[in-house]
């Protein structure tokens, strides 16, 4: 009965797109995977690391200070954590993780905000790219790997390829959330004085917007931090990578300290970005 | 010139508009058309011209149209059928570009919520009509600031609106408007969701501005007190289309149907009506001509214990009393300005009801309507204050 026709050949197809893709492409990717990815070993190999590691958590300690509310449970945290991480041998994993983040996490939201913006403002953009990032938050995020390696080959680059992916629905769903919700008041006030679009969107919609964008940005970043370590699988450098080679060689020690380390950031990056939307208010 | 002026103006929500605008021009009620298509008639056919300098009240129940009415006249709401002209220009076909022109130049709107920007000061707020039409800081943040000023509100310019009271926020509401210096000012229910007091100081307070002003102002309100008190011509809205159009004594006096009697039953009469609209002609003797027997003579045939006294122009001298008549006939005094009494109360034309009321408690005499030119337009008894409280039709309009 349901043997009504052969199996779908969709395995090959998206293989036979996906080599499509990286032939047709590879003037692209090829420029990305070199030019992105000594930019990025440059910024973890040699700006983060050139950094003294005491000035570093002394700057992450004043910034938490600062946008905590000038209090000081977050500052003395800070130090506390990273301090045990440069203990423990980590740092330079530590930076390539940072790196991994901040960039994956950086592009996110230049990528997702407009996306946001036009999905609040479009019909047709909005019944486009729901079901779109849908499929990028449930597929499992190992099967972008294998596609990232396919363009990217190995290391940085393509984690953050599919860090982006993973990590990029949230800011788009919360923009457009966010500017669905400013009050229809408000817009017709806007209207009302003669306000053209674009006045619009940056006066009014997106200064209302703005706690609801940071809040997407903040599940972002932590996705974009949860990423790390299946990133490691395909040689992204950083904390991930301490873990999985521990996973391999089932120590179940240096796995815990390394896990330990990815908490410790994973909470004040939390922390730092909570806080500062909540400071903006 | 009409500074705004609505024609036939329709808007119907729903799909397949067109078949639903030719049922309302068979003249279909609201309801038939909603059964028969599923769409919802917000405005049916309205047409209203509004003066320069007026304050032009719509005015109805919730649902009855009048806040898409208004919004209608700055595209808020597209029209579905029908023109909207400002300044004798057709609104309702203009593109995009030339509608902002119109709304950042010509029409200020005031919300019921307030509406103000909550991430935004006082003074930006009041500035954002301006800024959009990109006038320059410093300039906007005069302007902005004179604005805040004339609504009283020169000290909290820094502040933000979550910090205000209701009635402070809809100040910056009302400056914010008339920090463009727009010919119309919109006001949808403006004073609706502030509590009675404070309504009521701004209501003076706008009749105030109003009067220095002279903007043409749309007052959108579902208190028929506060259009009684407001507008210079009310338009009475049921079921998305107006009934009447009047000033407030006509919309009173006569009611155009069932409706709309209905709706002012319970008006506090007293507040609207004023001496010239109660006062009844007078029985007069001249000072010069007649004597106290003529008077006694008139007293008794009209059946009154006093008699009002006037010049050749009828400037208003005095009063004598059947008592006093009686007794001069007795003593043979023929001039009537020696029994002439002088303490009789005043008032203008347009003095409201209400001080009359209170007046005519404990006087015995009748009350003199009087010019400021002296001239004696009517008098009022008690009868006819409490008839025109009661409304049984005595009241003369034409006076």
């Amino acid at each position: 009965m349901l043997d009504f026709m052969d199996q779908i050949p969709l395995a090959e197809w998206t293989e036979k797109a996906t080599d499509w893709i990286q032939d047709k492409f590879a003037f692209l990717f090829e420029p990305i995977k070199d030019h992105f990815g000594n930019f990025m070993d440059f910024i973890s190999g040699d700006v983060l690391t050139s950094i003294p590691p005491i000035l570093f958590i002394l700057i992450v300690a004043v910034i938490a200070f600062f946008v905590s509310g000038k209090k000081f449970g977050l500052a003395v945290f800070s130090i506390v954590g990273l301090w045990f991480v440069y203990n423990q041998g980590l740092w330079d994993a530590l930076m390539a993780t940072v790196t991994l983040v901040i960039l994956a996490s950086l592009l996110s939201v230049i990528i997702g905000v407009p996306i946001g913006i036009l999905m609040a403002k479009s019909k047709i953009a909005n019944s486009i790219f729901t079901p779109i990032l849908d499929f990028m938050q449930t597929m499992p995020a190992f099967v972008y790997l294998i596609p990232a390696v396919a363009f990217f080959g190995i290391g940085m680059v393509p984690g953050v390829f599919a860090s982006l992916i993973f990590a990029t629905p949230p800011t788009v769903r919360f923009t457009n959330l966010g500017i669905r919700q400013v009050s229809k008041d408000l817009i017709e006030a806007s209207d009302s004085f003669g306000a053209t679009g674009s006045q619009k969107l940056f006066k009014v919609e997106l200064p209302m917007a703005k706690g609801t964008i940071m809040a997407g940005i903040n599940q972002t970043v932590m996705l974009a931090l949860s990423m790390v370590v299946i990133a490691s699988m395909i040689g992204a450098p950083g904390l991930g990578s301490q873990v999985l080679s521990a996973l391999q060689r089932a120590s179940v020690g240096t796995g815990f300290v390394a896990g330990v380390g990815i908490v410790i950031l994973a909470i004040i990056i939390d922390r730092i970005t909570q806080n500062m939307n909540k400071a903006k208010e | 010139m009409a500074v705004v002026e609505a024609k036939n103006l329709s808007k119907i929500f729903g799909k397949n508009i067109s078949q639903s605008i030719k049922l309302l021009d068979q003249g279909m009620p609201k309801e038939e058309i909603l059964k028969k298509t599923g769409n919802t008639v917000g405005v049916n056919r309205a047409s209203f011209s509004v003066e320069e300098g007026e304050i032009f009240v719509i005015m109805g129940l919730s649902g009855s149209g009048k806040s898409t009415l208004v919004r209608l006249i700055n595209r808020l709401i597209e029209p579905s059928e029908g023109s909207i002209l400002i300044d004798g220009k057709e609104l309702a076909t203009l593109d995009k570009k030339a509608l902002r022109q119109v709304r950042r130049e010509k029409l200020g709107m005031v919300f019921q919520q307030f509406a103000l920007f909550p991430h935004r000061t006082i003074l930006q707020n009041a500035a954002f009509g301006l800024e959009v039409q990109g006038v320059d800081k410093s300039e906007r943040e005069k302007r902005a600031e004179e604005s805040l000023r004339l609504v009283g509100l020169g000290d909290y310019m820094h502040q933000k609106p979550g910090q205000l009271s209701g009635g402070m926020q809809q100040r910056v509401g009302l400056a914010r408007a008339l920090a463009n210096d727009p010919k119309v000012l919109l006001m949808d229910e403006a004073f609706s969701a502030l509590d009675p007091l404070i309504r009521k100081e701004m209501q003076d307070e706008l009749i105030d501005l109003q009067s220095s002003m002279k903007k043409t102002i749309i007052f959108i309100t579902h208190d028929l007190d506060e259009a009684l008190r407001l507008g210079d011509r009310i338009a009475l809205m049921k079921d998305g289309a107006i009934v009447q159009i009047g000033t407030p004594e006509e919309i009173l006096m006569n009611p155009a149907n069932d409706y709309v009697e209905k709706f002012v039953e319970d008006v506090d009469r007293s507040k609207i009506l004023t001496a010239s609209h109660i006062m009844k002609r007078p029985e007069t003797i001249d000072i010069e001509k007649h004597g106290p027997r003529a008077a006694l003579e008139r007293m008794r045939r009209e059946g009154i214990s006093s008699i009002l006294v006037v010049d050749e122009s009828r400037r208003l001298q005095g009063y004598v009393t059947a008592d006093d008549a009686s007794d001069a006939r007795k003593k043979e005094v023929s001039d009537i300005k020696e029994i002439l009494q002088t303490d009789i109360l005043r008032v203008s034309p347009d003095t409201p009801m209400q001080e009359i009321f209170s007046m005519i408690y404990d006087t015995p005499v009748p009350i003199a309507v009087v010019e400021d030119s002296g001239r004696l337009n009517g008098i009022i008894v008690r009868g006819a204050v409490l008839a025109a409280l009661a409304n049984d039709g005595e009241v003369n309009l034409d006076a």
